[in-house]
């Protein structure tokens, strides 16, 4: 199976006055297709700019990415912001809505930048499709400051959805969020996963990551310990247990 | 991205915003309002000096008798008598393309009629004159040709005279004394309003040259010559040759000056428009100046703009917006700004000018060019002042546009 990602010997330098930050120095990494990742770490390990490094947000210093098998560390402002637009979808920890703008409205956001452009009724209906996908398609026309934190994560995944992305990246999407809202989101993420969906995310909390397939440990800008999740967690199952024994928790007199 | 999608996006963020969008339009508001109205007095002021300037006839040209100095004091134009009848006799003989020609001679004078008596302009001027200045009677008859050959002593009288000395009668057939010489009026004219220099063109009593020269002023040579040339074209032509004949009679060396002045009416013309034409450029100026202010009040605005929507401009990039996506999108919001302030500030212009010609009774003539300039000028001023903080936005890094609190 051809890889969705492939990095070779990918470094990261910034200059920031007299002195050399070396963020990531040599990170090789291959992800296939279906694949679901978490990426941990203390901050300053470099897992943030290697998730802007894959999310084309950011250029390797040195080495080589591969996306979809296609090169992009040599690609200028504007081909990246169009890989961004067509293989990529964000989401971020603080959401990242439009205010004032509906939910639907924010899902068509990527939409509005596609170089092929919709009509604005297919618009309408995509955006519709990937709101109900994560399960909000009765809250379309609700404003970001109208949903719980929960509603608008989910509102960013359909947005991250929206064209159709061949790898959705997360960037701490359950920090912002409370123990019972982060299983619901892993959920979504779990059945995304399921329609064969590759997901790479960022995260700090080890109960979280056992949700996805597949664990990264980086330290000091290297990847130190990459392995297969052993008992891999359900989102249904553990909100069900998590249900039920709130439920327990007001019973008790 | 669409035009559309674009429009609706800088709709929205400027209605989002209120009361500082009207506050930032209003220089733009005040700016093409002023134009606007500066542009409209100016015209309207230009037409009616235009409107005067073709009271004085068409492809006129005036000739005036030199002036002298006796005792270190200039007298001034026509003073001097340098033209006379023989002059204007030699012009009708050889300068083909003019049409009609009337010597003058003017004076001010006494005239009386009946108890009453009046202070007013005496014109000497033969019967061509009244078609060179296309005046035309109210009542009664021009003098005639036959008249002039006899010096008769005939006149016509503009409307002023008619006025204060014969009140409501009919002056035609009456007798007015002009410097105590009796003279019969043969007609009234109609009324011609002020002249360009202000003076009433109306308070006048106008006779045959030969008469005035005879029988009321006692003079031999004219104050001036009135020609039409043929037409336009060939006024430079014609008033080179009226100078050279009368250089040629009055023997003037080469080199030394002439003793008379030629003027056509397009000189007389420029002169009087001069004035207003200073004062439209300065009110330009002054519209212009608030214009560029309220321009850099969109640019600050914008600046702010840019500055306070730097996370949404990072999410727009990170789905995939490009740079020149972010560019046109703060520069149709500049545009939008400018060009609605333009839309209001034609409004109020328009509305500003009606009410001056109402309340004032300035003359204000608005142009749909001047509207148009107005409203393109307004849009360009969004276009230079928008540029500079949308292009800063389209070259924000996405990751620290992102991060930006």
């Amino acid at each position: 199976m051809n890889a969705v990602i492939q990095l070779e010997d990918i470094h990261k330098t910034y200059q920031t006055g007299e002195v050399e930050v070396k963020a990531v120095r040599g990170v090789s990494l291959q992800l296939v297709p279906g694949e679901f990742v978490a990426i941990m770490g203390a901050s300053g390990s470099g897992k943030s700019t290697l998730m802007n490094i894959l999310g084309c947000l950011d250029r390797p210093t040195r080495g080589r990415y591969l996306l979809d098998g296609v090169d992009v560390s040599g690609l200028g402002r504007d081909e990246l912001a169009d890989i961004r637009n067509q293989k990529l979808g964000f989401v971020f920890q603080g959401f990242n809505l439009l205010s004032r703008t509906s939910a639907r409205e924010n899902v068509e956001l990527p939409m509005l930048y596609s170089r092929r452009a919709l009509s604005s009724r297919e618009q309408h209906e995509r955006a519709g499709r990937a709101l109900d996908l994560v399960g909000l398609a009765e809250r379309a026309d609700h404003h970001p400051n109208q949903l719980s934190g929960g509603q608008q994560q989910r509102v960013a995944i359909a947005r991250a959805l929206a064209n159709q992305p061949a790898l959705l990246l997360a960037d701490e999407p359950t920090g912002n969020l409370d123990s019972q809202t982060s299983i619901e989101i892993m959920g979504v993420f779990q059945k995304l996963n399921e329609q064969g969906i590759t997901v790479v995310m960022i995260t700090h909390e080890l109960d979280i990551a056992r949700f996805t397939k597949r664990n990264l440990v980086m330290r000091d800008g290297r990847v130190v310990s990459d392995v297969p999740v052993e008992k891999r967690l359900n989102a249904e199952v553990e909100l069900r247990a998590l249900r039920e024994s709130q439920a327990a928790v007001k019973l008790v007199p | 991205m669409r035009f559309f999608a674009t429009i609706k996006i800088a709709l929205r963020a400027l209605r989002r915003n209120k009361l500082r969008t009207v506050l930032t339009m209003l220089g733009i508001i005040i700016g093409v309002g002023a134009v606007i109205i500066t542009v409209g007095i100016g015209n309207g002021a230009k037409a009616q000096i235009e409107a005067q300037i073709a009271s004085l006839g068409q492809n006129v040209i005036l000739i005036f008798s030199g002036n002298v100095t006796r005792s270190g004091i200039n007298t001034g134009w026509g003073s001097a008598g340098t033209l006379t009848v023989e002059d204007v006799e030699a012009i009708r003989r050889e300068i083909d393309s003019i049409t009609l020609i009337s010597p003058e001679i003017r004076q001010i004078g006494q005239v009386g009629a009946g108890n009453q008596n009046w202070s007013t302009q005496l014109l000497g001027e033969a019967p061509d004159y009244f078609e060179i200045r296309q005046w035309r009677l109210a009542d009664g008859a021009l003098f005639t040709e036959q008249d002039v050959r006899s010096a008769n002593k005939v006149c016509v009288v503009g409307k002023t005279v008619a006025a204060q000395l014969f009140g409501g009668e009919s002056p035609v057939g009456q007798i007015i004394r002009v410097k105590n010489v009796p003279f019969i009026i043969v007609g009234t004219l109609l009324p011609k309003g002020l002249s360009v220099m202000g003076t009433d063109q109306d308070d006048v009593v106008i006779m045959p040259y030969t008469s005035a020269m005879k029988r009321v002023m006692g003079v031999t040579t004219l104050r001036g010559i009135n020609v039409q040339a043929a037409s336009e074209r060939q006024l430079a032509e014609t008033q080179r040759q009226l100078t050279d004949l009368l250089r040629q009679r009055h023997r003037i060396q080469p080199g030394r000056d002439d003793d008379f002045n030629v003027r056509n009416q397009q000189e007389i013309a420029e002169a009087a428009t001069a004035t207003s034409k200073i004062m439209a450029v300065f009110l330009s100026i002054v519209a212009g100046v608030s214009l560029v202010v309220g321009g850099i009040g969109i640019m600050n605005i914008m600046l702010v703009s840019v500055t306070e929507r730097t996370r949404e401009i990072g999410i727009r990039m990170a789905v995939g917006a490009r740079g020149r996506d972010i560019l046109l999108q703060f520069l149709t919001e500049a545009i939008t700004l400018s060009s609605l302030g333009g839309l209001l500030g034609i409004a109020l212009g328009l509305g500003g000018s009606k009410i001056l010609s109402t309340t004032q009774g300035w003359p204000t003539l608005t142009s749909t060019s001047s509207i148009v300039m107005a409203f393109l000028f307004s849009a360009g001023v969004g276009v230079f002042f928008g540029f500079y903080p949308a292009r800063k936005a389209s070259l924000l890094d996405p990751i620290d546009a992102l991060r930006y609190e």
